[in-house]
């Protein structure tokens, strides 16, 4: 049996509605949100579903019934979470990601067992031979249906997990399965009440009712799902800008009240302004594409420079102004040169940070990639830096010139100090 | 292009900081200015740092707070020079800047316009720029920098912004497709430096030093760019912003 009986979820809020499980359940999770709602270890449920089955079948109609009429929900029993209608985390760029659903193993054993259990049930009853000979088509219509209602509640759990285009096949193929096994089923009913020969007849029947209402009801079927599906789209576009908004507000706010906590700290509260407008950039303005994680490393030479330049602005306290023009991938080389801008960046910080904002401009043309980190500080004579200072010598030069690039130090005219720094990319990628 | 009577030795590019050695009066200079902008508290801050027409020669004749408000008072006081802000009520800078094409282009006394925004959005600087503003500065340039940009604009000089300078050379950057207009689409070989100095915070008088040529020359190039941007009609250029916009 898959999941240990666990405590019921205490869930304060009234009404408390009932809902079928959508995760962990083996068929239509009829049991595990019984089970939920009723605070009873889900192995109690199934028993007693299986028991009533015993009974003439009753269990059987009993969990269609459910089946039918409950709507599916997330939750019932061994779920931590409160159920919400959002099987999804909020990843933090505000994109929802589909939480992984871990295929079980249990479920499939149940499945077995079911079969095994109905298949004793039905050598154990004795039937008379006529109803016996319909036991099998029945059973066929009863799995075809339960096949297709799994689909429809599939269908369901999709609005709300976004579920990969690879199980569209599945999908259908599920679909058409079920349809195919109540179609055996009934007309081997049919063919079992001596209506062979009208079956022919009855099936051209069938189809022409089923072509009429199709082309009755089909295009305004059509028009429904269409308008769903815009609706839908509309409304999770509506909750993402909200969910962004809030986060936004949010972090704004929290920034605000420690500016008002700092405030006799000027470093502290041009700090946490530049920081705080910078989050608010990125949401605002975030090129197409960069819907990554603070977490993630950067990949492109555009990436790396504004993240390096963030974290060196934050670190030290001094603004650091960037731009950017065209951008490429990050390789062994560029990275290289990555870090000595960010040494760079961080020199011009501790020792040029006095004459105000650093600037930082990155270009990457045909395969050549150009840095410029500028500060308007005292400057500084390469030549007087002691030996045993390496930042400079080794990080930047050392490093660009073992990566086949070229650093170049200088003063500039009008003051301060300019690293110049230009690598050839390894391949050309684009 | 550039009608400006003199070169300005000490004036320096926008943002960048210590560009330009404090001023301590107006210099014998004066400008009248008016603000367009719909937020007041920034209004309030920017006559605060520069309004003080004794010591920076800027005189603010009027503020607005949103496009048609603006037209009227840009109508009424026929400033030498607009502060606008890119976003506004009712159609943004755009479209303040078509209802006053007129007046731009008023031989006797010009009106002229420096767009002034936080955004950071390329399409809406680029925007701006092509709608007829003479440059573009962000809301975080210090008062001594805005006071100098103002100046620049009324000579007739472009204002570009280490940002806008970036934003520029990645529209005009190098593409298989053919140019349109050899003249207009096209940056030439010394407008590139130009515009890459200015983007690495360089003040005019340091691009001057650094490429050999007078801060005349380097304005003169500042303002064939922004001809440029304002009448190329180059398939990327217009296309550009907008696949930049995020869907």
């Amino acid at each position: 049996m898959p999941e240990a009986a666990s405590l019921p979820v205490d869930d304060p809020r009234p009404p408390r509605k009932l809902y079928r499980s959508s995760d962990g359940r083996w068929l239509g999770g009829v049991a595990r949100g019984l089970a939920g709602h009723l605070g009873l270890p889900v192995i109690w449920v199934r028993l007693a579903f299986v028991g009533l089955f015993m009974a003439h079948g009753f269990g059987a109609l009993l969990y269609a019934a459910f089946w039918f009429f409950v709507p599916l929900g997330v939750g019932g029993v061994g779920d931590q979470k409160p159920p919400s209608l959002v099987a999804t985390e909020t990843a933090p760029d505000g994109r929802r990601r589909l939480v992984a659903r871990r295929p079980d193993r249990g479920q499939i054993v149940a499945l077995l067992l079911m079969v095994i259990v109905s298949m004793v049930f039905v050598g154990s009853v004795n039937l008379s031979s006529a109803a016996k000979a319909y036991l099998l088509p029945a059973v066929l219509v009863a799995a075809g249906v339960a096949l297709v209602w799994r689909q429809a509640d599939n269908a369901r759990r999709a609005r709300w997990v976004e579920v990969g285009r690879r199980r569209r096949t599945l999908t259908l193929l599920r679909a058409a399965g079920g349809v195919l096994l109540v179609t055996a089923g009934v007309s081997a009913i049919f063919v079992m009440q001596g209506s062979a020969a009208h079956l022919g007849a009855v099936l051209q029947a069938a189809l022409a009712v089923l072509v009429g209402i199709t082309l009755l009801a089909g295009p305004y079927l059509v028009r429904m799902t269409q308008d769903l599906s815009e609706e839908r789209l509309m409304r999770i576009r509506a909750q993402e800008r909200a969910e962004v908004a809030a986060h936004v507000h949010d972090s704004v706010l929290h920034t605000l009240t420690l500016i008002q906590r700092n405030a006799d700290n000027a470093n502290e509260v041009r700090r946490l302004a530049r920081a705080q407008e910078r989050d608010l950039r990125t949401w605002l303005y975030k090129p197409e594409g960069t819907g990554k994680d603070e977490a993630d490393e950067p990949d492109t030479v555009a990436e790396a420079v504004r993240r390096n330049a963030a974290e060196v602005e934050d670190k030290h306290g001094v603004p650091i102004e960037v731009v950017i023009v065209g951008d490429c991938p990050l390789d062994e080389r560029t990275g290289a040169q990555m870090q000595a801008a960010r040494e760079a960046m961080v020199n011009a910080a501790k020792y040029g940070g006095e004459g105000g904002a650093v600037q930082v401009y990155a270009e990457v043309e045909g395969r050549t990639v150009f840095v410029s980190v500028r500060d308007r500080g005292p400057g500084f004579d390469l030549d007087s830096i002691p030996a045993d200072r390496m930042g400079v010598r080794e990080s930047i030069i050392g490093r660009m010139e073992r990566n086949g690039g070229t650093a170049r130090l200088r003063s500039v005219p009008g003051g301060g100090t300019e690293v110049e720094l230009e690598m050839e990319r390894a391949e050309k990628t684009s | 292009m550039s009608d400006a009577t003199e070169a300005n030795g000490t004036a320096g590019a926008p943002e960048a900081a210590g560009s330009r050695a404090a001023d301590g009066g107006a210099g014998g200079r004066h400008v009248r200015v008016v603000l367009v902008d719909d937020h007041r508290m920034f209004r309030t801050g920017v006559q605060a740092e520069i309004g003080q027409t004794a010591q920076t020669g800027v005189e603010v004749v009027g503020e607005a707070a949103d496009v048609d408000q603006a037209v009227t008072v840009i109508t009424a006081t026929r400033p030498e020079v607009v502060l606008l802000d890119v976003h506004l009520p009712g159609g943004g800078g755009v479209e303040v800047l078509r209802r006053c094409a007129a007046l731009m282009a008023d031989t006797e006394r010009p009106v002229r316009f420096l767009a002034l925004s936080v955004s950071d959005a390329a399409e809406d600087v680029i925007g701006v720029i092509r709608g007829g503003a003479r440059g573009y500065v962000t809301k975080t340039i210090t008062g001594t920098d805005l006071v100098d940009s103002i100046f620049r604009v009324q000579e007739g000089d472009a204002v570009f912004s280490p940002r806008l300078a970036g934003f520029v050379l990645d529209a005009f950057a190098s593409t298989d497709a053919p140019p349109v207009d050899e003249d207009l689409d096209r940056l030439t070989q010394r407008e590139r430096e130009v515009l890459r100095l200015i983007a690495r915070g360089y003040a005019y008088k340091e691009i001057a030093k650094q490429l050999f040529i007078s801060v005349k020359t380097v304005e003169s190039h500042v303002s064939a760019v922004l001809r440029k941007l304002q009448l190329s009609n180059r398939h990327e250029l217009t296309r550009w912003a907008t696949a930049r916009r995020l869907v």
